[in-house]
């Protein structure tokens, strides 16, 4: 072998070397991560395919249906007692907040209205069970992001709240304490003054959270100006609670609508915030945790005497016809719709629930995002599967 | 593990192995549903601690652990992500089942996309009912899970009965 052909391979293969590397910056080879259908940022089991372009996210699908369990199908051959037991397992950290519409639309459906003293209960009560549900969102978005802490102090200050529950209601998660026309039970001696001391503990926390998580510089560098959803993008979406307000849009319907419960007659403050980025959405609820002690702390201060329980019949048939509700739920906005044809069983239930229209927004979300961004912004959306799939 | 497994080695060496196997149960959490939340208190909270039995709950992955936990329902199509999942895991592996769901269906007993019962799919070795189970229980469970592994031999283990927390 001759210096010349030498020379002329070592310049060929320079030249290969270069082209290689135009090529490289030019295009990258695609990549499709599968995120689930098991991991920790997903709440349970929803799975995300993304299509990767280096560390960028160019496509992303939500794929549900890991946790269907076929409520509405489930609800045609159950009675309406039976089916509170059943809704109670939808979004599974806010039991209680699952029963209240469904049993406000077969009240409606039989024009029967609970005694006063049951709706302020039901007020409270709805209220602890959006506190138990978002002081774990508090935590938990530490632990997507890499702090470990905050979510150990979520659950040591959400036992005590679902111990009030469990007093008045006999279940720490799915209660089924809702009857049409009332409540099942009245409330246990001494918990209005326990439940006070909680309401503490929960400030508490919530100052803690503000201080350790929302305060923190590395937790805002990874929230702020990430996931922005603008507010037309996300009513377009039918983003619903917290996930809209934090995207500056001023509607909660326990303010704006007849829910039902007694919100209306309570001195307190719908929370928005003007950015709709992961940070938004995490300030808003923080917020939202102490309008609940607020209000919790109204209601205990206000209920009325009298019974706990309308008169209904003891076998309950609910007359002909079609009710919706919704309620704003801990997650947003949660409505049934029940069709009834005067039987033991309903003929049909709708049920709208708040998490399938935020993970909707995913795909238009994540697109243009950093893989770790990913993660965030499910995060911050907050939705929970049993929720999603029903 | 082959000779584990075949039951070969010497008693005072099983028994040390089994004390061992006892005190560093890793545990992969694989939550599903209602349950996942009952099982992060157990395992995540302060009060219930379940570190202090010797149970590191933070494997990374299957490949890595020791028991798994599935609670929650399991639907149809989770089915063969869990039998994945179970194959994953490394021998000596144990299951416990959590919930009415994951034990035979629970409230969903009638559902079209439902599976009624995990121990369709993997064996499990303990089953833990309620629905949702307190933590207290899926820790008694999981204490009487480490009252097996102490005595066992390895040879038999298969055959056992599972036991059922009461």
């Amino acid at each position: 072998m001759t210096a010349t052909t030498d020379a002329r391979k070592l310049a060929y293969i320079a030249g290969q070397a270069a082209d290689a590397r135009v090529n490289v910056e030019l295009e990258t080879e695609g990549m499709t991560l599968n995120i689930g259908p098991q991991h920790p940022a997903t709440h349970g089991t929803l799975r995300i395919i993304v299509r990767l372009d280096g560390e960028r996210v160019i496509a992303a699908e939500p794929v549900m249906g890991y946790m269907h369990r076929g409520y509405e199908k489930l609800t045609e051959v159950r009675t309406y007692p039976q089916i509170t037991t059943l809704v109670n397992r939808i979004d599974w950290l806010g039991s209680f907040a699952n029963e209240v519409p469904f049993i406000l639309a077969a009240e409606r459906l039989m024009e029967v209205e609970a005694p006063p003293r049951a709706q302020w209960i039901r007020t409270a009560l709805f209220e602890l069970s959006r506190i138990a549900n978002v002081v774990l969102f508090l935590g938990d978005m530490g632990v997507q992001l890499g702090a470990i802490t905050p979510v150990f102090f979520a659950f040591r200050d959400r036992e005590f709240v679902l111990n009030q529950i469990e007093a008045v209601t006999g279940g720490r998660f799915h209660p089924n304490f809702d009857r049409i026309g009332g409540l099942k039970d009245d409330l246990p001696k001494g918990w209005i003054d326990e439940t006070r001391g909680v309401l503490d503990r929960i400030r508490t926390f919530c100052d803690e959270m503000e201080d350790l998580v929302a305060g923190n510089e590395i937790f805002q560098a990874r929230t702020r100006g990430i996931g922005v959803i603008p507010a037309d993008v996300g009513l377009s979406y039918g983003l619903s609670g917290a996930n809209i307000r934090a995207s500056g849009v001023d509607w909660d319907l326990r303010r704006d609508s007849e829910m039902g419960l007694v919100h209306r007659e309570l001195d307190w403050k719908v929370w928005t915030h003007p950015d709709g980025d992961s940070f938004a959405r995490y300030w808003v609820r923080l917020q939202e945790v102490r309008e609940a002690c607020t209000i919790v702390g109204q209601c205990l201060d206000g209920i009325p005497s009298g019974p706990v329980m309308a008169k209904v019949p003891r076998i309950i048939k609910v007359p002909a016809g079609e009710a919706y509700v919704e309620t704003e739920n801990p997650l947003g906005i949660m409505g049934y719709y029940i069709v009834s044809k005067g039987e033991l069983v309903p003929y049909r239930v709708k049920i709208r629930s708040a998490s399938f229209n935020n993970v909707s927004i995913t795909p238009w979300l994540l697109k243009g995002v950093y893989v770790p961004d990913v993660i965030s912004i499910l995060a911050s959306l907050y939705f929970i599967l049993g929720d999603i799939d029903r | 593990m082959g000779l584990v497994e075949n039951g070969k080695l010497p008693k005072p060496l099983t028994a040390l192995l089994n004390v061992s196997r006892k005190y560093s149960l890793w545990v992969y959490q694989w939550g599903l549903a209602c349950c996942a939340i009952e099982m992060g208190a157990a395992f995540g909270s302060p009060r219930y601690d379940v570190m202090r039995l010797g149970v590191i709950p933070f494997p990374a992955s299957p490949r890595q652990a020791d028991l798994v936990v599935v609670s929650g329902t399991v639907t149809d199509k989770m089915a063969p992500a869990v039998k994945r999942l179970y194959e994953q895991m490394p021998d000596p592996k144990y299951v416990i089942s959590m919930g009415s769901c994951a034990n035979c269906g629970g409230p969903y007993w009638d559902s079209y996309s439902v599976t009624k019962g995990v121990d369709q799919i993997i064996p499990v070795d303990v089953y833990v009912p309620g629905c949702p189970p307190r933590p207290e229980a899926l820790l008694e469970g999981i204490v009487l899970l480490q009252e097996r592994i102490r005595s066992e031999d390895m040879g038999e283990r298969r055959n056992g009965d599972p036991i059922v927390v009461s």
